[in-house]
């Protein structure tokens, strides 16, 4: 057991950055990585299986029936195995999909930069540049759009990424269990700019953030 | 020894006697019928004769050295992309050259390395499994060589000069529309592709044909080697798979070159159709790749196992389903695009269980690992390193299509490390064994102890090195596609690590290439058959002679140790021996239990697919230097130069029946009922047929699902174009009905219908409304002009036939072209009708 602990410590030390799927800080993200972990072990035991079995062929001459190995291996086998992850993938993606009531935030994006939108409490957006205020502890929606080419609106330690399409609108809901400081970046090649296409999301304590909203409309551009 | 069963065939012989009886040829002397058929097969000498060559055994390698030269540049290109990666701030190149290079590494791998390699490797190898003496088309094969080579050089000059195309592989709009991109980077990357896969779709009708058609008599579908079915379901997706790219690509090109609005959203276009149309080629073409090489594998691990492959049945059912689910999962490249969560469902089970029959193979190929008895010559080195690194590939593919991981993983570094496991070792491990296996037939020599099992153990560690923890620097956020991390150096030591693994992956490469040139310049001969092999591929003398078997194999012949059978029919006993009358003969078999159906005489050495290919590309540089209206002019010389071609093919010389087997008169084919060309033809109305419902899925998608402005109504009433309607609909209908008729009379009436019909399609044309305004009026352009194409060369064709009337080539027992002639009037006849009623439900549902 202590083994166990020591290695996650180790592993999420190993695995922890501003940007680390493996170093979550939400619910969405959290729950991602550990289909990730999961997904890991049963892909590193089947690996292992394939290879033992490999091995053993070189054993000599046996008799072999030929339904065990395409039919109970190949068929049955994979499709149990399969089965159970996909069943976990979709139980995972039911989980984190945009349901329920959010507060509504606004991601435009441009060659190469963000515009967020803040809702002003009064039915006004208010914008900021670079920077997305959310609150702490509570789900967010995030209303991606595109101005010119695909990019791509990613926080990793929050959620998974949603494309920034011209011409539509897309939706992600993401969470932040403590307030602090998140790196996102765009995440769908763009041009030259791509490399810096980066951008920050600071969350705050729910009971903080209005008035963190409040403060950015005195020093946001006009529009 | 004794316990070791000799690989031997999947089905009794004489089950397959009993379908075909062909009695043995009477024994020659072995030499002179060898001398009269190289001269009679022989390519022209010297370098003309490279020019000229249509052989499948000379092009077959050809591709292939053509691909691995491909695949050097390639890996070159990813050096400059690791040793950019190595530190944070990047090394030298600068974001554009970066672009340039990753983008052009991607493509270079993907279109100028894998698919020719494959191809060359279809084209040399399957008609010596399959007991023939060449392709069905192989003026195609040489036409598709030129093309391919063109074309990746038009693509690498473009490198050369600091313009190759930047936007990635997959060129997604509107990044790669004229707006963000200017230059001509995009139609590079638009026209060379293009240009290459003409090489790809005529690959894929030539492979289709010969499996279906030229098979050994008595080989059976369900007894064909594995590799052939393999081959056919490749060359079923390429012919399925290839269109919707062609079709992306042209539309993108003219919306690049004339601003016509197909992905544009303010003009009711929508990027997501071009991610649609990429991917519905996209997918299918990674099974494309990987086919063929698990082709090889279930040839290989038998004779290198001493044993017969486990489970024939249950593979042959994997290819299919392969096959058929590939076309469904193309959604899973979209995850992230906002699609409706019960459409994410459905493409994520369907991902998912496209891993089944991939892992019935792999069990299929470990269960006869057991059966036999495995031998650790050179092969199986590579054959051990796919099943390591094609494993662990396949199943971080399932983790992507897992829709929640996908939504972090995609687009990261786990995505290359996964393609690159699936690609390397899926298909580069096993091109790796197959090489060495084949090198023998390929060149006549022994390889040089030692330096293989070097190379393989360099390339493993190199390899796993490189990729392994590409893994994790994905998960820890990296993106593809970025040169530089100034902020990130928690990601320093993991790109490190894989820069310097991939010099380590490079230099195995390099001692890999070392060891073939080693072999094939100072190699012992080697001695016929050295394997043991079951399959007619090694019944032949080392290096395979040009016409490859002297008399062709029959049901006698199959399934026998290779060895056993090299000498009877080297001697003439098999079909169709020697070349006596001249001509290079081969034998067309019926295509569900190959039995002999007539012999057909194959065109000899030609300039003519160079002539043809340089034709084309003349047009395609004309295009990329935006010189529309001489590009327009260019294709007259290339439509004269079809007819050229077609010409060759008419009905000349002695058409008496050949005796192929004693007793047996086989008629040849311009008396045949269906000849290759023939199922060529119709092989390549599948490729166009699936074309032309890519264009029709547009239009479905941008009037149902993009939710652009709508268009504008239409200035043109409905009462204004009812009567071309009605022109063109009346006209085709009438040609059809010429063709039935056989006669000098009804080909030139088709000629006037048909030309009739163009002048309704060109009455039609000047009442389009201006294309660029909005998207609806684009795609009526585009299908205008699709129908306008197809009627113009079906007034061609009728032409042809009234020409080949006039030269007294056609009579009661030889139908000329009139076949093929009115295979293209119906296609074009049910293409347009089909159109009409769309336009017209368009008008009434709007
Ligand atoms: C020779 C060893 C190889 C090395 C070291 C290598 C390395 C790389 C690297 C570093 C990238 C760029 C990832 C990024 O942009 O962040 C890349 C991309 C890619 N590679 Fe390779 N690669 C190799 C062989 C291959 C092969 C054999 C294939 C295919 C048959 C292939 C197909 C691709 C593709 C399709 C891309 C994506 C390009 C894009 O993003 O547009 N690579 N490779
Ligand atoms: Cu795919």
């Amino acid at each position: 057991m202590r083994s166990v602990l020591f290695l996650a410590v180790v592993l999420t030390a190993g695995c922890a950055g501003p940007l680390s799927t493996l170093d979550p800080a939400g619910p969405v993200a959290g729950q991602i990585a550990w289909l990730w972990w999961a997904m890991l072990a049963g892909a590193g035991v089947l690996t292992l299986l394939v290879l033992v079995l490999v091995a053993m062929g070189f054993g000599g001459l046996r008799p072999v029936a030929a339904r065990v190995w395409t039919h109970r291996l190949g068929l049955w086998f994979s499709l149990g195995v399969l089965s159970v992850t996909l069943g976990a993938g979709l139980w995972v993606g039911e989980r984190i999909l945009p349901r329920g009531d959010a507060v509504e935030v606004t991601a435009h994006s441009f060659q190469w930069g963000w515009r967020f939108g803040h809702p002003d409490g009064m039915g006004g957006w208010i914008a900021a540049e670079g920077v997305l205020h959310i609150p702490a502890g509570e789900p967010v929606d995030v209303v991606v759009t595109s101005a010119d080419v695909i990019h791509a609106f990613w926080v990793p330690r929050l959620a998974g990424k949603i494309d920034a399409i011209p011409g539509r609108e897309n939706r992600l809901r993401l969470q932040a269990d403590a307030p602090g400081i998140y790196a996102g970046r765009s995440a769908e090649f763009s041009g030259v700019g791509y490399a810096g296409m980066t951008f920050t999301v600071i969350a705050h304590a729910p009971d903080d953030w209005p008035a963190a909203i409040a403060a950015l409309r005195d020093e946001a551009p006009d529009d | 020894m004794t316990d070791i069963p000799s690989p031997g065939q999947t089905a009794p012989a004489d089950t397959r006697a009993a379908t075909v009886h062909i009695p043995a040829s009477p024994a020659q002397r072995a030499l002179p019928l060898h001398r009269l058929l190289s001269q009679v097969w022989a390519n022209d000498d010297g370098l003309w004769g490279q020019i000229t060559a249509v052989s499948h055994t000379t092009l077959g390698l050809r591709f292939m050295a053509t691909a691995f030269v491909f695949f050097a540049i390639g890996g070159i290109l990813s050096m400059l992309i690791r040793a950019q990666l190595a530190t944070p701030d990047g090394a030298f190149l600068d974001t554009e050259l970066y672009n340039q290079i990753f983008t052009m590494h991607g493509s270079i791998m993907m279109f100028l390395f894998a698919i020719p390699m494959l191809e060359g490797l279809g084209i040399w190898l399957l008609p010596k499994m399959l007991g023939t003496r060449d392709m069905a088309f192989p003026r195609l094969t040489a036409l598709g060589y030129w093309c391919y080579l063109f074309g990746g050089l038009i693509m690498l000059t473009a490198l050369l000069f600091g313009v190759a195309p930047h936007d990635g592989w997959f060129m997604y709009t509107p990044l790669s529309s004229a707006e963000f991109s200017p230059g001509i980077n995009a139609d590079v990357w638009l026209l060379g592709v293009t240009f290459v896969e003409i090489s790809a779709v005529a690959a894929a009708v030539e492979i289709t044909v010969t499996i279906l058609r030229q098979r050994a008599p008595g080989m059976r579908l369900m007894e064909m080697p594995l590799f052939a079915w393999y081959m056919l379901g490749t060359s079923a997706m390429m012919l399925v798979g290839f269109p919707p790219l062609i079709a992306g690509s042209v539309l993108l090109e003219i919306e690049r070159a004339f601003d016509w609005p197909f992905f544009d959203p303010a003009r009711g276009g929508d990027p997501l159709l071009w991610q649609h149309l990429f991917w519905l080629f996209g997918h299918p073409e990674v099974y494309i790749i990987f086919l063929p090489a698990a082709g090889v594998m279930s040839m290989m691990i038998p004779v290198l196992c001493r044993t017969t492959i486990l489970g024939y049945g249950a593979i042959v059912a994997a290819i299919l389903a392969l096959v058929f689910l590939s076309f469904g999962l193309w959604v899973h490249h979209m995850f992230t695009v906002g699609i409706p969560h019960m459409a994410l469902a459905f493409f994520s089970a369907a991902s998912v269980l496209v891993a089944v029959p991939t892992a019935v193979q792999v069990f299929a190929w470990i269960g006869t690992m057991w059966k036999g008895h495995p031998q650790l010559h050179l092969p199986m080195y590579h054959i051990l390193g796919f099943f390591l690194t094609f494993v662990m590939g396949g199943l971080t593919g399932v983790m992507l299509a897992i829709v929640p991981f996908n939504w972090q993983a995609h687009d990261t570094a786990f995505v290359t490390a996964h393609l690159h496991y699936v690609l390397i070792g899926g298909f580069v491990f096993p091109m790796m064994a197959a090489a060495t296996y084949w090198m023998p037939l390929m060149t006549g020599k022994r390889r040089i102890k030692g330096l293989g099992e070097a190379a393989f153990w360099v390339i493993l560690i190199g390899f796993h090195g490189t990729f392994f923890i590409m893994h994790l620097t994905g998960l820890m956020g990296m993106p593809r596609r970025i040169d530089v991390y100034p902020d990130n150096p928690e990601w320093i030591w993991l790109n490190l690590t894989s820069s310097i693994f991939s010099f380590v992956l490079t230099i195995g490469f390099a001692l890999y290439a070392l060891d073939l040139i080693l072999q094939a310049t100072l190699g012992k001969r080697e001695s016929r058959d050295p394997w043991g092999a079951p399959t007619l591929d090694w019944a032949m003398p080392i290096p395979s002679p040009n016409y490859n078997f002297a008399s062709l194999p029959t049901a006698r012949h199959l399934g026998r140790d290779a060895g056993d059978i090299i000498v009877p029919l080297a001697r003439g006993e098999g079909m169709l021996p020697g070349a006596p009358r001249g001509r290079r003969e081969i034998l067309v078999t019926s295509v569900g239990d190959a039995t002999p159906d007539h012999v057909a005489m194959l065109p000899g050495n030609t300039a003519l697919p160079l002539v043809l290919s340089s034709a084309i590309c003349v047009f395609v540089l004309l295009m990329l230097a935006s010189l529309y209206a001489l590009a327009g002019l260019a294709l007259l010389p290339v439509a004269a130069l079809i007819w050229v071609w077609v010409r060759g093919m008419a009905p000349q010389g002695a058409m008496t029946p050949v005796e192929a087997a004693p007793g047996l008169h086989l008629p040849i084919h311009h008396r045949a009922t269906t000849t290759l060309g023939q199922s060529g033809l119709m092989a390549f109305l599948v490729a166009n047929g699936t074309l032309f419902s890519s264009l029709l899925f547009g239009l479905a998608f941008l009037s149902v699902v993009t939710p652009g402005p709508a268009a504008p109504p239409s200035a043109v009433s409905a009462a204004q174009v009812l009567p071309a309607f009605a022109l063109l609909a009346a006209a085709l209908v009438l040609a059809l009905g010429a063709m039935g008729w056989r006669r000098a009379g009804a080909a030139w009436a088709g000629t006037a219908l048909n030309l009739a019909a163009l002048g309704a399609v060109l009455w039609l044309a000047v009442q389009l409304e201006n294309p660029t305004a909005h998207t609806r009026d684009a795609l009526r352009a585009v299908l205008t002009g699709y129908i306008g194409l197809h009627v113009l060369v079906a007034a061609g064709m009728s032409a042809f036939v009234a020409d080949q009337y006039r030269r007294g080539e056609i009579s009661p027992e030889v139908p000329g072209a009139w076949p093929s002639c009115n295979l293209w009037q119906r296609y074009t006849t049910a293409v347009t009708l089909i159109t009409l009623a769309v336009v017209i439900a368009q008008g009434v549902i709007t």
